[in-house]
């Protein structure tokens, strides 16, 4: 039987992503070229940017400490970030997962919801909890004897993994489920009638299944957590830089784009590094999964 | 499958509460009667969503973000739907390579994509202008586009189409009146989930927008950098409530979950 899409000429689905590849190509690398590009370029407080080929701009970010004071913050907090979404972002998607129809479509959109209301307000809600010494989230953990003293969480790395583990914790939620769906409740059935009790199911037969989830959704809010702007703007305050920050004052306080560019594409090239290579690396562990 | 046992619903209670928490914050403060930030402890005040008409640039920048959204979105559509039907409908050399090209902006930090895009823009001869942040805006939001409508094509039976063209029907004729009204609830919250992206998007934009241009995530954050006062939380306020207003119509007419978790990737 001749399907409809068989009639058409071969050159049809050229024909109908040719305007978004010129699209793509025309205003998305391009663009990016010339950010590569960019960093190459010279620049001085007076002569501006100077279309030359120097290495400058990437010596300065090999060499000063403060650079790589900087990018360790930013990896630090992206990391530390990371595992605070895994560790308790799995566990709720866990017991989201058990709950009858209503109350899992009902929760599933006050977790998830936040990934669409503005990071700005988000983080401004943080900004507000932490507000000072006496802030309502110590005030809480001090009434709850959590803490003696109260934890400095404005203008510090604590405070922005806070905030940030908050922003990302959605997607850490959402990829954790799309894991648990595939997973066969009948095994956790056949563990229980085998005499396993709840922590070695757990450990056994939960744990290993929903792995690939977590650490894909580790992928995501690393790489988004790296290279986050609002947050780390809002709660670190002028000081406290990070990856996009600091390229956000190279370009529009400084007006050293050239610099700013090479601590972008620093930014870029490492995370297309971290995500390929850890993606490749879940696929090959977890092969069986994937297939 | 058991049950969730008392302390994992304590630790669900405690998760949902700090998840909610900030949100929630903003929206109370909002409503306070005092001229500093505070919890309305003594009665509730609209007098800070009533400043807000007393600061233009608020206004003017969130028609500057409406408008954008709106279009940006929709120009993204016109380029994501005939798209997503080569993709969905053929198989053709390079057809995962450019699927890839297409969603590449998810990737993209956004920080990154700001600073390509000031540079390009500005050598150009059109920074800060508005048809520079539309074109910006249709490459962020094109992937939720096109991922929408991806999972419509993909899903759709084809036998109507044939049955169409077996009755005279071809090219634009068959598109417009067999084609889109099919996947057009994909196409429509292709349009929703991409306007709330476009709404949303404060790293890019912070890059491109120029006084006048200004969108209401830049204003805010700007305005934030300043001082906090009750007056950007009653702004947030407005943002949290349009957005969620969005959300549920979201939910109701497509499935949350289904949005965005993006089924229809190629290759899933």
């Amino acid at each position: 039987m001749s399907t409809v899409a068989e009639e058409r000429n071969a050159r049809a689905p050229w024909a109908l992503t040719a305007p978004a590849l010129m699209l793509f190509v025309g205003v998305l690398l391009i663009p990016l070229a010339m950010t590569v590009m960019l960093s190459f370029h010279d620049w001085g407080q007076y002569k501006g940017i100077e279309p030359v080929f120097i290495l400058k701009n990437w010596q300065e970010i090999a060499t000063d400490p403060y650079y790589a004071e900087m990018f360790r913050r930013t990896f630090r907090i992206a990391i530390l970030t990371t595992l605070l979404t895994a560790l308790l972002g799995a566990p709720e998607a866990y017991i989201l997962n058990r709950m009858s129809g209503r109350w899992k479509s009902f929760f599933l959109l006050v977790i998830l919801g936040p990934l669409l209301i503005s990071v700005v307000a988000r983080t401004l809600g943080w900004a507000l909890l932490f507000g000072g010494n006496n802030g309502l989230v110590n005030k809480l953990l001090m009434s709850l004897g959590v803490i003696r003293s109260p934890i400095p969480f404005m203008f510090t790395e604590t405070g922005m993994v806070v905030a940030l583990a908050h922003v990302m914790m959605p997607f850490m939620v959402l990829s954790v489920w799309a894991a648990l769906q595939r997973l066969d409740p009948q095994i956790e059935n056949a563990a229980m009638s085998l005499g396993a009790g709840p922590v070695t199911i757990i450990r056994r037969i939960i744990m290993p299944q929903i792995m690939p989830g977590v650490l894909s959704g580790a992928i995501i809010v690393f790489s988004l957590s790296a290279s986050a702007f609002a947050t780390p703007a809002i709660i670190g305050g002028r000081r406290l830089k990070v990856a996009a920050t600091l390229a956000y004052d190279e370009f529009l306080n400084t007006l050293n784009w050239p610099l700013g560019a090479a601590v972008a594409t620093l930014l870029l090239v490492a995370l297309v590094l971290i995500v390929v290579g850890s993606n490749a690396l879940i696929e090959r562990r977890y092969a069986e999964v994937f297939r | 499958m058991r049950r969730n046992g008392p302390l994992a619903l304590i630790f669900h209670a405690i998760f949902v509460i700090v998840m909610v928490a900030p949100i929630l914050v903003v929206c109370l403060v909002a409503f306070t009667p005092e001229g500093f930030l505070s919890l309305p402890s003594n009665g509730f005040s609209l007098r800070w969503f009533r400043a807000i008409a007393n600061y233009p640039e608020f206004i003017h920048a969130f028609w500057v973000s409406l408008g954008l959204g709106a279009l940006s979105s929709f120009v993204a559509l016109l380029f994501a739907v005939p798209a997503a039907l080569a993709i969905a409908r053929y198989r053709f050399r390079g057809r995962d390579a450019l699927a890839a090209l297409f969603l590449s902006p998810l990737m993209i930090p956004h920080v990154v994509l700001g600073i390509a895009f000031l540079r390009f823009f500005t050598s150009a001869g059109l920074g800060g202008s508005f048809a520079a942040l539309i074109i910006a805006h249709v490459i962020i939001v094109f992937p939720f586009a096109l991922r929408l409508t991806l999972a419509a094509a993909t899903g759709m039976d084809l036998s109507v189409e044939m049955a169409a063209v077996s009755l005279g029907a071809g090219g634009w004729t068959l598109f417009r009146r067999v084609t889109l009204p099919l996947i057009l609830p994909g196409v429509i919250s292709g349009w929703a989930l991409a306007f709330i992206q476009s709404f949303d998007d404060l790293t890019m934009t912070v890059f491109l927008a120029a006084p006048g241009t200004e969108t209401l995530p830049v204003r805010m954050f700007l305005y934030i950098q300043d001082n906090i006062d009750p007056l950007v939380t009653s702004v947030s306020a407005c943002v949290i409530a349009i957005t969620m207003t969005a959300l549920i119509l979201l939910d109701r007419f497509y499935g949350l979950d289904r949005v965005l978790a993006g089924k229809g990737d190629p290759g899933r």
